[in-house]
């Protein structure tokens, strides 16, 4: 690296609009940020805040990848912005909210209320009514291997990048996503969870459900966490016909 | 007004608060929750390396109980934390771990036969048993006798926090996201909810409630650089604090972590050396068995957060344009290891740092971690001061920590205290004490203030820039308030602060004046509140004329206690102080399991307190007679200090444990 090297001045232009206030309208507002070494997303927003629109809204928790709060349209992809380095990017970077969920303002974004009701329908919890649980005793033991295998697909942060990069869910709203199939997916796996393969047909064996994905897997190509959204769609595919079949 | 009513209000979505809500449903209580953000982005989700709790299933946590947990809390502590309440945590981790793998959390298991691993450096082979395949398994963290730690790869926060709240979820417990509380409701030292404000809308709504949690994690974030999430800003200790009658304990007692990345402070889990992983200086030199012969990288994490800042202090740092560093290599754990045990670890690296750590060192330096002080409570979560308001995790001081928190016993002190706490809660919501007397003009009075301060902040002309405060303060914190302290800068930290405190009554939201979503009002109201917390914290370190555990005087290096064995006590009984008001809580060595000893790290330079050597003859005759009687050891700690009556029935079975009681 040359010693003379020269920060570039970047432009960040940014979807505006406060759908709290009645006479504002959605914009696009560009900034200059003079580039530092390792600046993020996270550090441009939060400077623009502090040195040049106090009103800017946006989402960070943990601003490390972790916690899933700052997915948004990167130059139209949805992704993370706290770990979405600027060295990576073109001087000229736009920013927008991720679609389809509720706008806050700016690029803040209710991805907690969306993702609640998916929960919700879904029932994303661990269905045993029959074990009765002992924390005094012994846990139950389970393979090592399979613990894993969980925990692999365990580590969605709902952050809704797979939810903007679906071209099914544009059409059809009430479609429930590579994170909704990937969590049935998660607790199919677990043998913790009771449930049947037939109450599992009754929550995604149909066009609201696996049956509706057009295979397009944006989904895939967005994860910020890498999941195997692919292999995990066509799976679920798999045993919902073996299910649907057998009845 | 709005007004909302409910048996339980808890404030924060985070793995304690999320607890509490699920143990006091259970009980047949409501509950709501208020959380800042949606519950599983909580900083709970950040914990990577584990959950200590004293399985023993490993080869390497064989012999391993609640005995041996407790001693390397108590050690862990300097002595500061409370040993009833070790005792009680100890006792219930693994029935806290054991619930939620039933709830879903995919722990890591022993897998049987042997496999390598990297001890001190060296590759060694350790054999597991097949009986104990397919239990929960841990690792090794600092400052521990055995490996205890249980963990999902590095994300085990993230897959606790989850569970929990599907768990919450399934339960039915109703969760206010976006929510702010930010004033206690109360009347003669009795809590009664809390006026919050609604981050979207900016509406502010009364929640009342018979009894009030706070668990809002805690206030690494008045620090300039912190592994905290942006969200653990202090507010839920700042109104305790104003509340004027509920009292912080310990604020000073601050934890450094050993390795979070430079510059931007996100954390890489101690599991890094736990593993196996070493610190290297600017000549790839170890020098951690230098000056810890015995644990070395492994020492507890006070200690080795000093060694790391005294080897920078020798010049041996590595120098980089945002200040001297060391070097975290965990290369010779190999790529497979790295991938599947340490995968956040290596994400954080890749996407901060665009290196690869199975190949390149990390750049590390200790980092603001956390809060071992907070609200002060009894064993039972209750403040001391004021009726019907809880704290638990790492916004209580219960006291499990003193001044240094063991790694891994930050999430499992969540789980553990917010079973506890729910018990207690409901305990109290079933008697008579918990029925409601304050007037609903009383309540109107104290919406009422806060909408008179926001106008406050809206309205100004001329005022204070909160930024320039909040950064100033942040920087204070840093410079003078950090892992070495002394006498001089202290005093000027709480001068400067106190001038800031003055200043931050006379701030300004600039140009942004919406009262619906608005992040400079926010910004306003929060600086306000976190230069007090950060008083409690600078003033209660000047005072300390000792160095205890995080606490470290470079004037006063020697443990006191003859004159320090006490916790800080801070209040603000006026709004109009400009300084916090303080007092001490004795720590009674007579009803001590362990009598204060050496940590064996350095030399020992403790200042012993007579009543230490009695206490200890005492224990010892206890425990000789009694083994001498054949008892076991369950009814020998019992002679020496009984706790079990503290704690809620459900919980007090004696735990079985693989090669145990079984």
């Amino acid at each position: 690296m040359s010693l003379e090297k020269k920060e570039r001045l970047l432009k960040i232009s940014i979807l505006r609009f406060d759908p709290n206030d009645p006479e504002d309208f959605p914009e696009m507002e560009t900034f200059e940020v003079e580039e530092a070494d390792g600046m993020t997303l996270y550090i441009v927003l939060n400077e623009i805040r502090e040195h040049h629109d106090n009103s800017l809204k946006f989402d960070f928790v943990c601003r490390a990848g972790i916690c899933g709060s700052c997915a948004m349209l990167v130059n139209g992809r949805p992704t993370l912005a706290c770990r979405t380095l600027t060295a990576k990017l073109d001087e000229h970077i736009t920013l927008a909210p991720l679609p389809l969920f509720e706008l806050i303002g700016d690029l803040s974004i209710h991805t907690g209320k969306w993702m609640r009701n998916l929960n919700e329908h879904l029932e994303t919890w661990i269905h045993d009514k029959e074990n009765e649980m002992n924390f005094d005793k012994l846990e139950e033991r389970m393979e090592p291997e399979l613990a894993d295998e969980i925990y692999e697909i365990d580590r969605c942060v709902e952050c809704g990048c797979c939810v903007a990069g679906c071209g099914t869910i544009q059409m059809r709203p009430s479609f429930t996503g590579a994170v909704g199939l990937n969590k049935i997916a998660r607790y199919h796996l677990d043998p913790r969870d009771k449930r049947s393969d037939e109450e599992y047909y009754e929550l995604i064996g149909d066009e609201d459900g696996v049956f509706g994905c057009m295979t397009l897997l944006g989904c895939q190509d967005v994860c910020p966490k890498d999941l195997p959204l692919q292999s995990k769609i066509a799976y679920l595919r798999r045993m919902m016909l073996k299910t649907s079949m057998k009845n | 007004m709005k007004v909302i009513y409910t048996d339980v209000l808890i404030i924060g979505g985070g793995l304690a608060g999320l607890r509490v809500a699920t143990g006091v449903k259970e009980r047949g209580h409501d509950a709501i929750v208020l959380s800042l953000v949606s519950p599983k982005r909580s900083h709970s989700a950040a914990a990577q390396g584990g959950m200590q709790a004293s399985l023993a299933n490993s080869k390497m946590g064989e012999g391993d109980n609640e005995d041996v947990h407790f001693s390397d809390t108590i050690k862990g502590s300097d002595w500061g934390a409370d040993q009833d309440v070790a005792r009680m945590f100890t006792h219930c981790a693994p029935k806290a771990i054991r619930e939620l793998a039933h709830w879903g959390v995919p722990w890591s298991r022993v897998h049987r036969g042997t496999r390598e691993a990297i001890i001190n450096a060296k590759k060694v082979n350790i054999t597991e048993k097949d009986e104990a395949h397919g239990l929960i398994t841990a690792r090794d963290f600092g400052g521990t006798k055995k490996w205890r730690t249980c963990y999902t790869s590095d994300g085990t926060g993230h897959s606790m926090l989850y569970a929990m709240d599907n768990k919450a979820h399934e339960q039915d417990v109703e969760i206010h996201e976006r929510l702010e509380a930010i004033s206690l409701i109360h009347e003669n030292q009795k809590c009664y909810g809390a006026v919050a404000r609604n981050l979207m809308s900016g509406e502010l709504v009364a929640y009342v409630s018979k009894a009030t949690t706070i668990a809002t994690g805690g206030y690494g974030r008045i620090y300039s650089v912190s592994t905290n999430a942006i969200i653990c800003q202090g507010i839920g200790q700042a109104i305790a604090l104003e509340s004027g009658v509920a009292t912080l304990g310990n604020m000073e007692a601050i934890q450094f972590h050993p390795t979070a990345i430079v510059p931007v402070g996100i954390l890489t889990t101690e599991g890094c050396r736990g593993d196996g992983g070493l610190l290297l200086d600017k000549d790839g030199y170890r020098f951690m068995p230098d000056y810890e012969p015995e644990k070395k990288e492994l020492a507890s994490r006070d200690v080795v957060s000093r060694r790391m800042t005294e080897h920078i202090r020798a010049g041996k740092g590595v120098k980089s344009k945002y200040g001297d560093h060391l070097w975290l290599d965990i290369t010779i754990l190999g790529r497979e290891h790295i991938e599947k045990n340490l995968r956040e670890v290596k994400e954080i690296c890749e996407n901060f740092l665009g290196i690869d750590p199975a190949v390149d060192w990390i750049p590390v330096r200790p980092t603001q971690h956390y809060s071992m002080g907070g609200i002060r409570t009894k064993y039972t979560g209750e403040s001391q001061t004021m009726k019907g308001l809880y704290s638990c995790g790492e916004a209580a001081c219960w006291d499990l920590h003193g001044f240094n928190r063991l790694g891994g016993n930050s999430v499992s002190e969540t789980v553990v205290a917010g079973m506890l706490v729910a018990e207690y809660i409901s305990d109290f919501l079933d008697s008579k004490e918990s029925d409601m007397t304050i007037h609903s003009a009383k309540i109107k009075s104290f919406v009422q203030a806060e909408q008179e301060k926001l106008d406050k902040l809206l309205s100004h002309e001329n005022g204070e820039d909160a930024y320039v405060l909040r950064r100033r303060m942040e920087e204070i914190m840093m410079e003078k308030v950090g892992i070495f302290r002394n006498g001089i800068e202290l005093k000027e930290a709480v001068d400067e602060l106190e001038e800031l405190l003055l200043r931050s009554k006379n701030i300004e939201v600039f140009r942004s004046k919406s009262r619906a979503a608005n992040p400079a009002l926010v910004n306003a109201y929060r600086t306000q509140k976190m230069i007090k917390v950060a008083l409690t914290c600078a003033l209660g370190a000047y005072l300390r004329q000792e160095s205890r555990g995080a606490h470290s005087r470079e004037d006063f290096p020697a443990r006191d206690d003859e004159n320090w064995l006490k916790r800080t006590i801070t209040s603000w009984p006026d709004p109009q102080q400009t300084m916090p008001s303080v007092s001490y809580e004795q720590i009674n060595i007579e009803t001590m399991e362990m009598a204060p000893g050496f940590r064996g790290y350095g030399k020992d330079l403790t200042k012993h307190h007579p009543m230490t050597a009695l206490r200890e003859q005492k224990v010892q005759n206890i425990t000789s007679k009694l083994e001498g009687e054949g008892l076991d050891r369950f009814a020998i700690q019992d002679a020496i200090m009984p706790f079990m009556d503290k704690l809620p029935k459900k919980y007090r079975e004696i735990n079985e444990r693989f090669g145990e009681n079984i």
